[in-house]
């Protein structure tokens, strides 16, 4: 088989997977070298959200190219997690908001009209 | 499977244990808990992209219920975590 005889599934397949490689790299570097937790609590969400779309969208394209039919199994696995990511993060911010303030660090200014105004 | 696809496989296996190991050092070095909770989160996450690029290597749709589990055990395990840590402060 030649080089290029190659179905073009699988070159997208490939491809897809070694981008979602990169993107949840790109988080892990972002999670380790982020000064402060709420800069830090960005980057996973890349790995949450692009890289296990990528990762879907692969699946889906393999598993449909096999033949029978269009496989969308996958397609769950995304629905649940874009459910809990952001309770995740919710959650985890209102528990490193609380802990600062009784520790009495610094915290990040509110958002809210005076404090965003000045 | 064709070679290229074989190999593009590996090295996204590769890319997802270097951030995995990244990841670990966050777990071990992270000043406070939270921070912790956040890195134990994301293996999480890279762990299920793992099972799904499993899935491709090995040809089989076993590894989605593995995915979904470990989508399911990781946010019930944050979620509890970052409860513990407003409880536990609370409590002191």
């Amino acid at each position: 088989m030649s080089p290029l005889a190659v179905p073009w599934t699988e070159v997208a397949v490939g491809l897809l997977l070694v981008g979602s490689g990169v993107v949840v790299l790109v988080a892990a570097l972002g999670l380790l070298r982020l000064p402060d937790f709420f800069l830090r609590m960005h980057a996973p969400a890349l790995a949450s959200t692009l890289a296990a779309w990528v990762v879907t969208l692969a699946s889906i394209l393999h598993f449909s190219s096999r033949g029978g039919g269009l496989a969308l199994h996958s397609w769950l696995i995304i629905i649940v997690l874009s459910i809990t990511a952001p309770v995740t993060t919710i959650v985890l911010a209102r528990a490193a908001l609380f802990r600062r303030r009784q520790a009495g660090d610094a915290l990040p200014p509110p958002l809210d009209g005076e404090a965003a105004r000045s | 499977m064709s070679p290229l696809l074989a190999h593009a496989i590996t090295i996204t296996l590769v890319l997802y244990a270097l951030a995995m190991a990244t990841g670990l050092v966050r777990v071990v070095r992270g000043p406070s808990a939270q921070d912790r909770v956040l890195a134990a989160d994301f293996l999480y996450v890279v762990g299920m992209l793992t099972m799904m690029v499993l899935a491709i290597r090995y040809d089989s749709e076993m590894y989605f219920e593995g995915a979904m589990l470990m989508v399911l055990f990781g946010f019930v395990g944050a979620v509890a975590l970052a409860k513990f840590l407003l409880r536990g402060e609370a409590i002191e």
